[in-house]
Order: structure tokens, then C-alpha cells, then sequence
């Protein structure tokens, strides 16, 4: 089971480079998506040997919500905007994905002194959750397309999630649902958001927002 | 070192040439086509040994000690590789690093050579060369040291025995899984195949390995080629001991089963290039970017 968690962590790992390295939108949307999916199966391996009916609930609810409908409305959001790949982002892709080898090794060098004695999760949990955080947060400078900053709020809040489960051993129910909903309201109004502005703007380079003039 | 070390060392020199004719007939067999004779790399290698070298004037000693100096690492190179947990011929702690730069002498002297012949086209090759080589390097070296930390062993054959199954820790699982990825890549980079150059391509402007040794002819040639093929044969020895950690018990078994490895490797490199398109040159270097990443976080993994 170790083993399993390990190779679910790094996985995770892993989908945060794609989301780094990678220009088309779709192929990302799919990748956040997929990280979802990995954090439900990192909580079932976690506590597989006490599965409660609670903690199923939570994670078949996230996953619904962050590998279904919200990459559904992304996707909707992308198509009705008409962009299908960031094409020039503020940072470049291979630097991006040099940024992300950095971040890495600082999140190993900070997480060592944080390791929780007799924490469930595999050691590797706080340093893959940082760098979901910062991954996400790297999106959301260094990118210039609305739907992609949006995808990093939402690797950013996977990140947070992963923390979370890093360290408490079961979170509870209200403050689980409690932040899901906060991401759902705050997906749901950027991608009207991100339609309003596609259809008055003809396009949705943020930076190219704070040129407006009355 | 065993009289299966030697075993392998014999095979490998003898079978190398073989490698080449099964990714051909890979990717003949998946176009629908029947593809050439599987030992047509032999064919070409004794035509090729038979004629005699033709040499411009403005090659000096270094354009014909290339070819020399390159077969010479590559033979050295492979003596070092250990097949699975079949050990090599030589085995001292630090060889891995040795090997890596044996590798990296071959490739260096083929470069001289190219550079000698002061022509524009291969001077273009060259540096396309050297400048993927370079993006692989890390990816290789890190991968290799990501698996000696894991072994806790310096030395190739240490490394491939001790991370053979039985006696494998468990946590070593993502760390193979890691760098067999990143050696994947490595392979398909330094031995020029699809993703990141074209072999059979016959446009100058698209080579890069290719254009290295347009100038070169006969014994010389043949001599260049043998040795990609050798060093084709050392990658795919590798990623078979990292991909297929198994030690059988027996070592007959094992040497049986890692040249069954190394030929699926031939295989595995046949599809890849029958399913997938050259990536763009300014692509490549992202390629082998996320093999150097794939190798450090294997690193982390086993440093952890």
C-alpha cells in the first residue's frame, strides 16, 4: 500500500509538470481533472485499512465536482471564448518546466522539518502538496489566458487539499464540503466571467485588461 | 565478472547490428509493408568494409581517427554495461559515470571529425548534436544517480543487482519506474531515433546525427555505424535492467531473459517511431527537459 500511495504521489507530482509544460488548454483542463482523481484515490489508499462511510462520501463528492463538472464548464468556457492554447505566455514552457524543477527542490528542502511523526500519509505527501500549491500559483503569474489562471487556482486548491490530507487524518466533513463549495462558487463565477470578457474583448489575455479605458 | 559477463560482451558485439533490423521490421510490419532482410545492417556493414575510403583534402588525422577513436569507446563502454543483474566484464565503483563519458568521448570525436571536413551541412549537424546531447546528459547521469542511491551502490553491476526483485527494496518501485521513463527518452535522443531526429531522412537541412557523417565512407562509415549500433545495444541494456528488475535466480535464466528485454526494447523503439511524428526542433529540447525532470525527481525519491 505504500508503494501505491508512493507512485499516487508521484503521479501527482508529475501532472504538475504537464500542467507546466504544456501550451494546449484542453490537454491541461484534462490534467487538472486528473489530479482530482488522484488526490480521491491518494485518500482511499491512505485509509483503506478504516474506510468510513464518510470519507467516501467526501471524496466520490470532490471528485464529481473537480474532474466532472467543473472541467466541463472550463471546457464550455474555452470553446465559447475560442482559444485552444496559450500562445504566448509571460514565461516560456521550458523555463516553465525548469521553474518547476526549482520549486521542487525548495519545496523538498522546507517540507523536510514539517514531517508529521505517525501521519498516515506517505512522506512524500508535503512536498508534493507545496508544490501543487506553488505550481498553481506559478499558472497564475506566469500565464496570460484567463482559463489557464483559472486552471491554476484550481491545481492550487488541489495542492491545499493534499495538504490537508498530509496532515489530518480524516478532515471533517463541514470544512471538506466547506471549501469544495468556496471553489465551486469561485469556478462557476470566473467561468462567466471569462465569457463576459471573451464577448466584449474578442479574446481573454488578462494583461491586456488593465489597458481599458472608460 | 563470469564466463556470462564475457557471454553477454560476445553477444552483444556480434547481435548489435541486429537491433537495427528489427526496428525496421517493426515499422515495415505496422506500414503493411514486409520491410528489409532483418540482417540487412550486416549486408551493409561488409559492403561497406570492402570498399576503401575516399578522403578530401581538407580532413587532417582527425577526420579518420573519428571513426577509430568512436568504435573504440563504444566497445570500451559496453564492457561496462551490466545486463540485468548479469554483471559486466568490468565492474569498479564510479564506472557509471565512466561509461557516461565514454559515450560522451564517442559523440565528441565524432564531432571533431564532422567539424574537420569544414562543411557548412555538417558543422549544422554537429552542433544540433551537441546541443541535444547536452539536454541528455543530465537526464541520464541524475537517472543513474537516482538508482545508485537507491542501490546503495556505485557501481553499475551493483546497481542492476541490487535492484533486481527479490532482493529490491520496496520503495524503489516509483524510482524505476521514473527513470526508466527518462533512459526511454534518453535512448531515443542519443541514438537519433524518431521522436527527436529522423534516421532515414534524406533532406540535409532536417538531419542531425545523420549529417555528422555524410562525408564519411567505407571502413570509415562502417566503422561509425557498428558503433550507433552498439551504443543503441548499451541504452537498450540499461533500460532493460531498469524496466525489468527481475532476477530469475538462475543466471543462465537471467541473461536468457534480458536479451529477451533488449530485443523488446528494439521492438518498443519500432512502435514509437511508426506511431509518432519528429517533433519540431524547438520542441526537442522540451523533451528532454522533462526526461532530466522525470531523473530528478527520481532523484528525491531515492535521496528521501
Amino acid at each position: 500500500m505504500a508503494t501505491l500511495l508512493d507512485m499516487l504521489v508521484v503521479l501527482l507530482v508529475l501532472a504538475n509538470f504537464r500542467l507546466l509544460g504544456s501550451s494546449r488548454l484542453l490537454a491541461c483542463i484534462r490534467t487538472v481533472a486528473a489530479q482530482a482523481v488522484l488526490l480521491g484515490a491518494t485518500a482511499v489508499c491512505a485509509n483503506w485499512a478504516h474506510l468510513e462511510g464518510e470519507l467516501v462520501l467526501i471524496v466520490c463528492s470532490s471528485v464529481a465536482i473537480k474532474a466532472v463538472l467543473l472541467p466541463w464548464l472550463l471546457r464550455r468556457a474555452a470553446r465559447e471564448a475560442a482559444v485552444t492554447r496559450e500562445v504566448e505566455p509571460l514565461i516560456g514552457f521550458s523555463l516553465s518546466l525548469l521553474a518547476g524543477a526549482g520549486l521542487l527542490a525548495v519545496c523538498l528542502l522546507i517540507a523536510a522539518p514539517l514531517r508529521v511523526p505517525g501521519a498516515p500519509s506517505s512522506g512524500l505527501m508535503i512536498p508534493a502538496s507545496l508544490f501543487t500549491i506553488l505550481t498553481g500559483l506559478f499558472l497564475i503569474v506566469a500565464r496570460k489566458k484567463a482559463v489557464t489562471q483559472v486552471l491554476g487556482y484550481l491545481c492550487m486548491e488541489n495542492g491545499i487539499h493534499a495538504f490537508g490530507m498530509a496532515f489530518a487524518v480524516r478532515e471533517p466533513l463541514l470544512v471538506g464540503m466547506a471549501v469544495l463549495l468556496d471553489v465551486l462558487a469561485a469556478v462557476l463565477v470566473m467561468g462567466i466571467a471569462i465569457y463576459h470578457i471573451s464577448r466584449e474583448f474578442d479574446h481573454i489575455d488578462t494583461d491586456r485588461l488593465t489597458a481599458l479605458k472608460e | 565478472m563470469t564466463f556470462l559477463s564475457v557471454l553477454h560482451l560476445l553477444l552483444a558485439l556480434a547481435g548489435a547490428p541486429l537491433l537495427a533490423g528489427i526496428i525496421h521490421r517493426v515499422k515495415a510490419r505496422t506500414a503493411g509493408r514486409r520491410g528489409p532482410p532483418l540482417l540487412q545492417l550486416y549486408f551493409d556493414l561488409g559492403k561497406l568494409l570492402k570498399k576503401g575510403a575516399v578522403y578530401s583534402r581538407t580532413t587532417t588525422w582527425v577526420f579518420k581517427a573519428g571513426p577509430i577513436v568512436g568504435l573504440a569507446a563504444a566497445v570500451l563502454s559496453l564492457s561496462l554495461v551490466p545486463l540485468g543483474p548479469v554483471p559486466a566484464v568490468a565492474a569498479f565503483p564510479g564506472d557509471l559515470i565512466l561509461m557516461v563519458y565514454l559515450l560522451g568521448l564517442m559523440r565528441f570525436v565524432t564531432v571533431l571529425a564532422a567539424l574537420d571536413t569544414g562543411s557548412a551541412f555538417e558543422g549544422l549537424g554537429a552542433s544540433r548534436e551537441v546541443q541535444f546531447s547536452a539536454l541528455a546528459e543530465p537526464a541520464l547521469l541524475l537517472g543513474l544517480g537516482a538508482l545508485a542511491a537507491t542501490a546503495r551502490d556505485m557501481s553499475l553491476s551493483g546497481i542492476f543487482s541490487g535492484l533486481s526483485l527479490p532482493a529490491a527494496p520496496p520503495s524503489a518501485a516509483p524510482v524505476l519506474l521514473l527513470v526508466s521513463a527518462a533512459t526511454f527518452i534518453v535512448l531515443l535522443a542519443e541514438n537519433a531515433r524518431i521522436p527527436i531526429d529522423d534516421p532515414n531522412t534524406h533532406l540535409e537541412l532536417t538531419m542531425v546525427h545523420e549529417a555528422m557523417v555524410l562525408d564519411h565512407g567505407g571502413v570509415d562509415l562502417a566503422a561509425i555505424e557498428y558503433g550507433s549500433s552498439l551504443k543503441l545495444w548499451i541504452f537498450a541494456a540499461l533500460l532493460s535492467g531498469v524496466a525489468l528488475p527481475v532476477a530469475t535466480g538462475s543466471s543462465a535464466a537471467d541473461l536468457l531473459l534480458h536479451l529477451a528485454g533488449v530485443l523488446a526494447v528494439a521492438v518498443a523503439i519500432g512502435l514509437v517511431e511508426s506511431g509518432m511524428a519528429r517533433l519540431r526542433l524547438l520542441r526537442v529540447p522540451q523533451l528532454l527537459l522533462a526526461a532530466s525532470v522525470l531523473s530528478l525527481l527520481a532523484l528525491a525519491l531515492a535521496l528521501r
